[in-house]
């Protein structure tokens, strides 16, 4: 059989066994996707002729200057990280005390039913849910409907609206890691911290969220790198709020400047990038 | 373990308000499928089933479903192969550069869909010189799924350790028998999981998706894209995303039974 | 049919799916000139069609919005239509070859004539090509040096809407986006494309003849700069950029935006909320789009066939009515109800509209001492506008 001889051929030899492990996922994504991205910075340098709007071939590095000199850019990083930021900060103050209460307090029936009502709404267009969102911010909305009796009013279309959206479409990506962080949690750990006369809070304090730091982590990256390159939810919630996003889309899309758009994307995946290199360490990486 | 009373019902409380407020605009899609306004006005002037009626007769959604469906169900079964050989190799062996091999799966999902976006489109049509198509979408998917199943199994394969396996070995059990016969069935259900995430990561991507689908090649989400701009079809788009979210219980609620099931045999 | 969404709306829209279209391309040569069919033969068989979405409509999206059916009926030309989110990918499209008619708008037409992608049209040998409006033929982004590229489609105005309780009395200025704005500040939208920095020219055609502004599409650099910086102050009372049809029915509708650039066809579209629109003293922008055959088209009998059915006046008024704009003949509007709301036909209303032509660094004025700022430094101004 030759699967057999193949096996035992193998056997002995740790280094080939790897070789014939990681060459098809290495070639796929080196080949796919960081040639892809290469040749994206690459084009970053180069030209577009203005009446047919082909990228040419002629070196310059006028885009990423202007890219990195004009206040334009400056301004809308700045605020497409603070939106990034707050929308992760929101988003794990959310999903940490729910995850822990479906992985340590709710029951196996309960924690099943809870894992599904979190995951299901995943499932109802991104789109809709952002369409539904411009229905409850919008001036006869339900939220300026509840609020008005109590004095208080609808943000509106806005930066606040973005912040909002945005958090709630990530919440369930935030939500699933934090809560499988918090499952790998012995119970026993629980316990003896409790014995040892640690109070609840403390045990939490001290204990669990050294713990579940890696899923913390894990979750933000979806939740921040998602609101740093989101587009579509500004231009239905946003009002005239700009983001990295939209300046990126606008300069393919009715541009036509891809050189233009690649230079502005040094921004999130410079962002990015180092965002990794300072979570690498954690462990989180292997926690999305 | 040890908590107070007051403290599981103040978390009880903290998870039910929020299911709450998940579900809040869900509620208000539902009340848009079935209101007599096209444009989401509040509080709906009347109520109809008219969307849900030519919901079911539209031929262009049932397409685009069966798209997504297939682009789908291809790039999950790519991101299996792929993922789980990458995990096989990240948690059983020793090498230089595990850290590159790490970054360079989470990479497709870390950086901002558009950027992972315009980056395939330009691969595709200057590099490749290929027209965009159904395969190039699948392709897309395919890259930013494998880590999900890559992480699931990743996890499955350190929290079930070597030891079986090596038993088998020293049983004179072969590579690929002890796959099939001991890593295999200890993983499934991690790539179950992993997979029905690439899944849906895949069903519902809009940003990769805009920049890699050929002209021709409509997925769900494209097709709500381009139907919310027509009046007439907003509520219609707002039926099946009700759909949508009421039917994924069932795929969910099996994956969920497998995984528990698998998971509390592999801890004891 | 219910109600009809844009045209252009579905393009802004669909601008957000367009796949972009960056792939180096070989030159093309534009020696040649291709010629005008003299007569007609018999029909290929199948036509390949570029449009915009909604453009070509065959029931699938919506069982009662079809008119493709008919054409293969009558024709026994069997219709592959192919629709694209922007010019600039139609363009792409078209040097790729395999089409036989697109329908392209103003920032196209031109391009797709000086490539040679195009052939002139022998508006002879269609009948319906009599019926329709002469304010439409034979324009700049139609037709050069006399000879004719294609069959007009439809066409319509950038109206100025407002909330008539809360503006009033009625506007008869688009001052009251621009150097008024700040009365409505938070409600003031205005439409997000460069685009719309024309308007902002346009109305200084107006008001500041100083600056010397013939065309809004030909701006220099200090006419450009003065329509900046006057949409830069309008930013600051701004609630919303639109480019979604269905978001600005929505945000007139709950009060969100009081005053700003609308379509006919969202006025048509609003149920409930008072508004009105109108024509400001200024003029305004707006588009007309024109059917053309690919200059290497296999099958030009379909296309003949086509061009005449698809401007045969009911078929015209379906296609426009599908997407709220006018018809392009008189006839047309014997299919369709609402031709007054949309001023069809109405020469002098025509004559306020600049159409949407691509601003390019030939000025398309006609000056040849100054340079205009072109299409790519619009965009990147309409960034910095917005901030």
């Amino acid at each position: 059989m030759t699967s057999h001889r193949v096996s035992t051929y193998l056997a002995p030899r740790r280094r080939l066994q790897l070789a014939s492990l990681l060459t098809a996922p290495v070639l796929w994504l080196g080949l796919v996707y960081i040639v892809a991205l290469a040749a994206l910075l690459v084009t970053a340098f180069w030209t577009v002729d203005e009446l047919t709007g082909q990228v040419q071939i002629e070196w310059t590095t006028e885009n990423v200057v202007e890219v990195f000199t004009e206040a334009l850019y400056r301004t809308v990083t700045l605020r497409t990280l603070g939106i990034a930021l707050l929308v992760t900060l929101i988003d794990i103050a959310v999903a940490v005390p729910v995850a822990f209460f479906m992985a340590k307090v709710a029951g196996t029936r309960l924690r099943h039913l809870l894992v599904i009502a979190v995951l299901a709404p995943l499932w109802a267009s991104y789109l809709v849910k952002v369409y539904a969102w411009r229905a409850l911010l919008s001036s006869d909305g339900l939220i300026e409907w509840a609020a008005s009796p109590f004095g208080g009013s609808t943000p509106g279309y806005g930066l606040v609206g973005v912040v909002l959206t945005l958090s709630y479409l990530w919440l369930p990506y935030v939500i699933m890691p934090i809560y499988a962080g918090f499952d790998r949690v012995p119970d026993r750990l629980l316990e003896a911290s409790a014995d040892l006369g640690a109070q609840g809070w403390r045990t939490l304090v001290s204990v669990v969220l050294p713990m579940i730091r890696p899923a913390i982590i894990a979750g933000s990256i979806f939740a921040f790198s998602l609101s740093l390159g989101d587009y579509i939810s500004t231009k239905i919630v946003g009002g005239a709020t700009q983001m990295l996003g939209t300046l990126v889309y606008d300069n393919v899309g009715a541009a036509n400047n891809l050189p233009l758009a690649a230079a502005i994307s040094f921004i999130p995946i410079g962002i990015i990038l180092v965002y990794l290199a300072a979570v690498r360490r954690t462990g989180a990486l292997r926690s999305l | 373990m040890q908590l107070g009373r007051v403290a599981r019902i103040v978390l009880g409380a903290i998870t039910l308000v929020v299911l709450a407020l998940i579900y809040l605009p869900l509620g208000v899609v539902f009340l848009n499928s079935i209101s007599t306004s096209e444009s989401l006005s509040w509080p709906p002037p009347g109520f109809t089933l008219e969307w849900w009626g030519r919901a079911l007769h539209s031929t262009g959604a049932l397409e685009a479903l069966g798209t997504s469906v297939v682009v789908g169900a291809i790039a999950s079964a790519i991101a299996l192969v792929l993922g789980t050989l990458a995990a096989m190799a990240l948690s059983r062996y020793r090498f230089f550069g595990k850290e590159t091999v790490n970054l360079l799966i989470v990479l497709p999902i870390a950086l901002p869909g558009i950027v992972t976006g315009i980056a395939l489109n330009n691969a595709f049509r200057t590099l490749m010189g290929v027209d965009l198509a159904m395969w190039t979408l699948v392709v897309a998917h395919a890259t930013f799924c494998i880590v999900t199943v890559y992480n699931n199994a990743f996890a499955r394969l350190n929290a079930s350790g070597t030891r079986l396996e090596e038993a088998s070995m020293d049983l004179g059990a072969g590579l690929f028998t002890t796959f099939r016969l001991v890593t295999f069935p200890h993983l499934k259900s991690a790539l179950m999981a992993g997979g029905l995430l690439a899944f849906a990561l895949s069903f519902d991507e809009i940003i990769v998706t805009t920049f890699t689908a050929g002209t021709g090649v409509t997925t769900l989400p494209l097709w709500i894209l381009q139907n919310m701009f027509r009046p007439s079809q907003a509520p219609v788009v707002a039926v099946i995303a009700v759909i949508l979210a009421v039917v994924s219980v069932i795929p969910l609620a099996i994956a969920q039974r497998l995984t528990a099931k698998d998971a509390e045999a592999v801890s004891r | 049919m219910s109600k009809s969404p844009s045209r252009t709306a579905l393009r802004a829209g669909l601008a957000a799916t367009a796949v972009v279209s960056l792939a180096a391309c070989g030159t093309s040569s534009s020696d040649g000139g291709s010629e005008a069919a003299a007569s007609l033969g018999a029909t290929e068989g199948s036509v390949s069609i570029l449009a915009w979405p909604g453009y070509v409509e065959d029931g699938s999206n919506d069982a009662s919005v079809d008119w493709v059916s008919g054409f293969e009926e009558a024709t026994g030309c069997m219709v592959d239509a192919k629709t694209y989110g922007t010019s600039d990918e139609a363009y792409q499209l078209m040097q790729s070859g395999g089409y036989d008619v697109v329908a392209a708008s103003g920032d196209l037409t031109l391009r797709l004539i000086a490539a040679d992608l195009v052939a002139p049209v022998n508006t002879d040998l269609l009948e319906s090509y009599d019926g329709i409006f002469d304010f439409l033929k034979d324009k700049e982004w139609n037709s050069v040096d006399g000879v004719s590229y294609g069959v007009p489609h439809g066409y319509g105005a950038n109206l100025l809407m407002f909330n008539t309780d809360e503006v009033s009395p009625a506007p008869t200025s688009w001052d009251v986006v621009f150097d008024k704005a700040s009365d409505y500040a938070g409600k003031v939208t205005a439409y997000d494309s460069p685009i719309y920095i024309a308007d902002a020219a346009m109305y200084l055609m107006a008001h500041n003849p100083d600056l010397g502004i013939e065309n809004p599409y030909a701006l220099d650099e200090d006419q450009f700069a003065a329509a900046v910086d006057l949409l830069k102050t309008q930013n600051a009372s701004i609630g919303e950029y639109w480019s979604d049809y269905l978001l600005e029915i929505q945000a007139f509708e709950s009060g969100d935006s009081v005053v700003g650039t609308t379509w006919q066809v969202i006025q048509n579209s609003i149920s409930s909320g008072n508004t009105d629109v109108v024509l400001p003293e200024e003029g305004a922008t707006g588009w007309s789009d024109t059917w053309m055959i690919a200059s290497e088209s296999e099958a030009p009998n379909c296309a003949y066939a086509w061009l005449d059915y698809i401007a045969s006046p009911e078929v015209n008024a379906q296609a426009t009515a599908y997407f709220g704009e006018a018809p392009s003949s008189e006839a047309a509007c014997d299919f369709r109800d609402d031709c007054e709301a949309y001023h069809a036909g109405d020469e002098e209303y025509a004559a306020q509209i600049w159409y949407w032509t691509t601003p390019v660094s030939d000025c398309v004025d006609g000056r040849e001492d100054v340079e205009c700022v072109d299409y790519s430094e619009w965009t990147k101004a309409w960034q910095e506008i917005k901030g």
